[in-house]
C-alpha cells in the first residue's frame, strides 16, 4: 500500500504543478532584495584574480579552441578586453564552454561571470530570464545554408523538407515565425549540440541548416566540401549579439557595458594597440579622460582609471578585433556592413565617456 | 538533551545505555538532519530567486510556446500554450518506452534463453551480444545508431523499398499502417486484448489437462476463435494504407516513423536488452537442475522443460529485476534528446530555455518521471504476486 502512497504524492506533486500560481516564496520582508550592493560580481572576480567567461567554443571566428587548446574570435576578446580591465591582465580568462541551452542556468548559478557567446538581445530574455544584455558586439542575422545543389532558392521551398536546427535559440523561434507567416509546412530537427546538428545536416538529414549568417559561414569552413553549400538570399531576424550579465548586479554590467563600448569608442577616437604610446600626454581632453590620465572614469566604477589602456594594449580597438577574426584579415572576411562605426554609416556607437 | 544531572545521572546513564532509546534517537537525529539540509538547500533557492527578482510559479505554462515540434501523436501547432507542447513530449516519449519494453522484452527473453544453446553458433552470437553492447555507453549506442548506421541509408531520390511494402531512407522507416489513427488504437487494443486473453486460455487448457489429463477441447476451441478473429480485425478491418514510392524521391501513405525515433527505439532496446538477457539466464539458472532432470526423466522435451517447469519458476528471480530494467529504459530515454528526438526532456529544455524558469520546468520533469516510474513498479508488482510461491 505504500506504493499507492508514493504514487499519491507524486499525483499531488503534478497537481500543484499544473495548478499554476502555486507561489512558495516565504514572505522575506516583502520586498525583493536588490542584490549587488553586498557582493558584486566585480568583487569576485577581483578576489579571484581570474575571470570566467562562457563561451561557444565552437563557432570559428566568434570563439573556438585550436589544437593547443588556445581560445580566440571575436567572442572570445570580448572577455579578454573585459578581463584587461578589471585585472590588468587579458589572459587571466577560464573559459567554459556552454551549449546554447545550459548557458543562461550558467549565468544566474553564478557558474560563470558572464556570457560572450553569440547570444541574441531579446526583450524576454531581459526580463523574464532575468539577463542584462551589454552593448552589441555583432549585428547579425539568421541566414539558412543549403546544398547548391538542391534546388532551393526560397523558404517556400522548404515545405515538407527538413530544417536542422539548435535548439534554445532565438533560431528555432525565428524559423517557426517565418515558416508560419509563409504557412509553410517544414519538420524541425532540433538537437542540443551544434556539432551533431551540422553533421546531420552535412549527411543529408534536412534540406537547410538554419542559424545566424556569420555562424554558418564559419561553419561552413569546417564542412567537407565547403564549396557545395549556399547561403539562401533571406535574413529571418534581427540577431544583435553581445555580451551578457545577470539581473540586479549594476556595478558588474557597468563594467561589461562600458570596457565593450571603450572598444568601440576606441576604434572611434583612432586609438589602437599600435599607436595608443603616442596619445601618451594628449591635448585632447576627451581622449585624455579616455585613457585616465585625467579624471576618474575608471575609479568610479572600481577599475583603475587607465583601464582602456589596459584594453587597447592587450586587445587592441573594435576595428582591430574584427578584421583579425572575422574580417578582411580572416580565412571568411566578413564585410563591415551593419557592424561599421556609426560615423561610417554602420550601427557601432558608443554614448560619450565623460 | 539538556537533562539536570543531579540526581537524575543515574537514570540517564540507564536511558543512554538502553538499546531502545537509541534506536528512536537516531531516527530523531537523521529526521532532524534531513529536515535541516532540506530547509537549507530550499531558503536557498527561494533566497536566490528573490534575488533575481522571481517567484517560483508555473503560470508560465499558459504562455504561448511558439517553437515547432518535428513529430507529435497529438495535434499541436506553434501557438499552443507551453503545457501543450509539453504534452506532445509526453506523448513522444510514451511511445518510445512503449515500443521499447515490448521490443526489449522480446528481444531480451530470447538473448537470455539463446545463451543456453547447444548450437555452438547461436550461444555464442548471444554471449558476444551481451558482452559488447553492456560495455558501451548508451549515448555513445544513440551515436551510432543515429550518425553510423540510419545516417547511411540512401537520400530519398535512393531509398530502398522492402519488398514494396516497406521504404528506408535517411529521412527515416515508411511501414504499412492502419487507414486511420482510430483504427490503429483499435487495432493496437485488439492484440493487446488477444494476447492477454490466448495466454489466458492457454494456461487455463494447461491447468485441466495436468488436473484431468483429457479435456480442454472447449478451451482449444475458445483460443482458435480468438485467433480468428483477431486475425479478421486486424486483416480487414485496419483499412491498411501501404507507403508508395513517388517518383523523383518521397514516400505517399502508411507510417512514417522518423528517423530520431528509429535510432533511439533501436539503440534503447539493444541496450536494455542485453541486461534483460543476463537477468533472464540469471533467472533460469537459479531454477535447480533437479528440476530440469526431474522433467525430462517425466518424458518431456527440451522445449516443454523450459516452458512448463523451468521458465514458470525463474519468473519469480526475473520479474524483480525486470522493474528496474523497466524504469532504466523509461529515464533513459531522455538521453534520445542527443539525437534530436523531441521527447519530453527535450521539449522541456527548450520551454525552460525560453523561459528562463529552470526550478519549475524541472519540477515538472521530476513529477513526470516519477509517476512513470511508479505507475511501471504497481504493475511490475502485481505480476509479481501472481508468479510467486503460494504457500498453504
Amino acid at each position: 500500500m505504500r506504493k499507492w502512497g508514493l504514487l499519491a504524492v507524486a499525483l499531488g506533486l503534478t497537481v500543484a504543478a499544473c495548478g499554476g500560481e502555486t507561489t512558495t516564496t516565504t514572505a522575506d520582508g516583502g520586498g525583493t532584495t536588490t542584490g549587488g550592493g553586498g557582493g558584486s560580481r566585480l568583487g569576485v572576480v577581483t578576489g579571484r584574480g581570474q575571470l570566467i567567461c562562457g563561451v561557444d567554443g565552437g563557432i570559428p571566428g566568434f570563439s573556438f579552441v585550436d589544437e593547443s587548446g588556445t581560445y580566440s574570435g571575436l567572442d572570445v576578446d570580448v572577455c579578454r578586453a573585459v578581463a584587461a580591465a578589471v585585472l590588468g591582465d587579458a589572459e587571466a580568462v577560464e573559459y567554459r564552454r556552454l551549449d546554447s541551452t545550459e548557458r543562461f542556468t550558467a549565468l544566474s548559478g553564478g557558474e560563470v561571470d558572464m556570457l560572450s557567446r553569440n547570444t541574441t538581445w531579446t526583450i524576454s530574455r531581459d526580463t523574464s530570464v532575468g539577463l542584462e544584455f551589454a552593448p552589441t558586439t555583432f549585428f547579425d542575422g539568421q541566414g539558412m545554408l543549403v546544398r547548391a545543389d538542391s534546388g532551393i532558392e526560397t523558404l517556400e521551398d522548404f515545405a515538407g523538407q527538413a530544417v536542422c536546427v539548435e535548439t534554445g535559440t532565438t533560431t528555432e523561434l525565428n524559423l517557426t515565425d517565418q515558416m508560419r507567416q509563409l504557412n509553410v509546412d517544414f519538420e524541425p530537427v532540433v538537437f542540443q549540440d551544434a556539432d551533431a546538428a551540422y553533421a546531420a545536416y552535412d549527411e543529408g538529414r534536412c534540406e537547410g541548416m538554419t542559424s545566424d549568417k556569420s555562424q554558418l559561414v564559419a561553419r561552413r569552413s569546417t564542412l567537407p566540401n565547403p564549396d557545395e553549400h549556399v547561403l539562401l538570399e533571406v535574413t529571418m531576424s534581427k540577431e544583435p549579439l553581445g555580451p551578457v550579465t545577470t539581473n540586479n548586479d549594476s556595478a558588474w554590467f557597468d563594467v561589461v557595458k562600458w570596457v565593450t563600448y571603450g572598444l568601440i569608442q576606441a576604434e572611434e577616437f583612432g586609438i589602437t594597440s599600435e599607436n595608443i604610446a603616442t596619445f601618451e600626454g594628449t591635448e585632447n581632453p576627451d581622449i585624455a579622460r579616455f585613457l585616465g590620465q585625467e579624471g576618474t572614469l575608471g575609479s568610479d566604477m572600481g577599475l583603475p582609471n587607465d583601464f582602456m589602456v589596459q584594453v587597447i594594449t592587450q586587445v587592441g580597438n573594435y576595428g582591430e578585433i574584427y578584421e583579425r577574426n572575422v574580417g578582411a584579415d580572416s580565412e571568411f572576411a566578413l564585410e563591415r556592413g551593419q557592424n561599421a562605426l556609426w560615423s561610417e554609416g554602420g550601427l557601432m556607437y558608443s554614448p560619450p565617456f565623460r | 538533551m539538556a537533562h539536570d544531572s543531579g540526581g537524575k545521572s543515574f537514570e540517564l546513564k540507564a536511558v543512554l545505555r538502553d538499546e531502545r532509546f537509541w534506536k528512536i534517537a537516531f531516527q530523531v537525529i537523521t529526521l532532524i538532519v534531513v529536515l535541516v539540509l532540506l530547509s537549507f538547500f530550499l531558503g536557498n533557492l527561494n533566497r536566490n530567486l528573490l534575488q533575481q527578482g522571481r517567484a517560483f510559479s508555473f503560470s508560465f505554462l499558459r504562455n504561448q510556446a511558439g517553437f515547432s515540434i518535428g513529430e507529435s501523436l497529438i495535434r499541436y501547432r506553434p501557438n499552443d500554450p507551453y503545457w501543450r507542447a509539453l504534452m506532445v513530449g509526453l506523448g513522444n516519449t510514451l511511445t518510445l518506452v512503449a515500443g521499447g519494453i515490448a521490443l526489449t522484452t522480446v528481444l531480451g527473453v530470447v538473448a537470455g534463453v539463446a545463451s543456453f544453446s547447444k548450437n555452438w553458433l547461436v550461444h555464442k552470437l548471444s554471449r558476444l551480444y551481451v558482452g559488447l553492447v553492456r560495455n558501451i555507453p548508451l549515448l555513445l549506442q544513440l551515436f551510432f545508431w543515429y550518425f553510423a548506421i540510419y545516417g547511411t541509408l540512401p537520400r530519398p531520390a535512393d531509398q530502398i523499398s522492402v519488398l514494396g511494402l516497406a521504404f528506408l531512407n535517411n529521412r527515416g522507416v515508411y511501414i504499412p499502417w492502419a487507414g486511420s489513427a482510430v483504427l490503429a488504437m483499435l487495432g493496437i487494443g485488439a492484440t493487446v486484448g488477444a494476447v492477454i486473453a490466448a495466454l489466458w486460455l492457454w494456461q487455463w487448457r494447461t491447468k485441466i489437462r495436468i488436473e484431468t489429463g483429457v479435456g480442454g477441447q472447449a478451451q482449444t476451441i475458445a483460443l482458435a476463435v480468438l485467433g480468428l478473429a483477431w486475425l479478421a480485425i486486424v486483416t480487414v478491418g485496419m483499412n491498411w494504407t501501404i507507403p508508395e514510392g513517388i517518383e523523383g524521391g518521397g514516400v505517399a501513405g502508411g507510417l512514417r516513423l522518423s528517423r530520431e525515433y528509429v535510432a533511439a527505439l533501436t539503440a534503447l532496446v539493444f541496450y536494455t536488452s542485453a541486461f534483460v538477457a543476463e537477468i533472464v539466464r540469471a533467472g533460469i539458472q537459479s531454477v535447480s537442475k533437479g528440476q530440469w532432470e526431474a522433467a525430462r526423466t517425466l518424458g518431456l522435451n527440451a522445449g516443454m522443460v523450459m516452458r512448463l517447469v523451468v521458465f514458470p519458476q525463474a519468473m519469480r528471480v526475473i520479474i524483480p529485476p525486470m522493474n528496474s530494467e523497466y524504469m532504466n529504459l523509461t529515464k533513459n530515454t531522455s538521453l534520445a534528446f542527443a539525437i534530436a528526438f523531441p521527447e519530453m526532456y527535450s521539449v522541456a529544455t527548450t520551454t525552460y530555455n525560453q523561459t528562463g524558469r529552470p526550478v519549475e520546468v524541472f519540477v515538472v520533469l521530476m513529477a513526470t518521471y516519477l509517476i512513470l516510474c511508479l505507475l511501471i513498479t504497481l504493475v511490475m508488482n502485481q505480476l509479481n504476486r501472481t508468479v510467486q510461491f503460494k504457500e498453504r
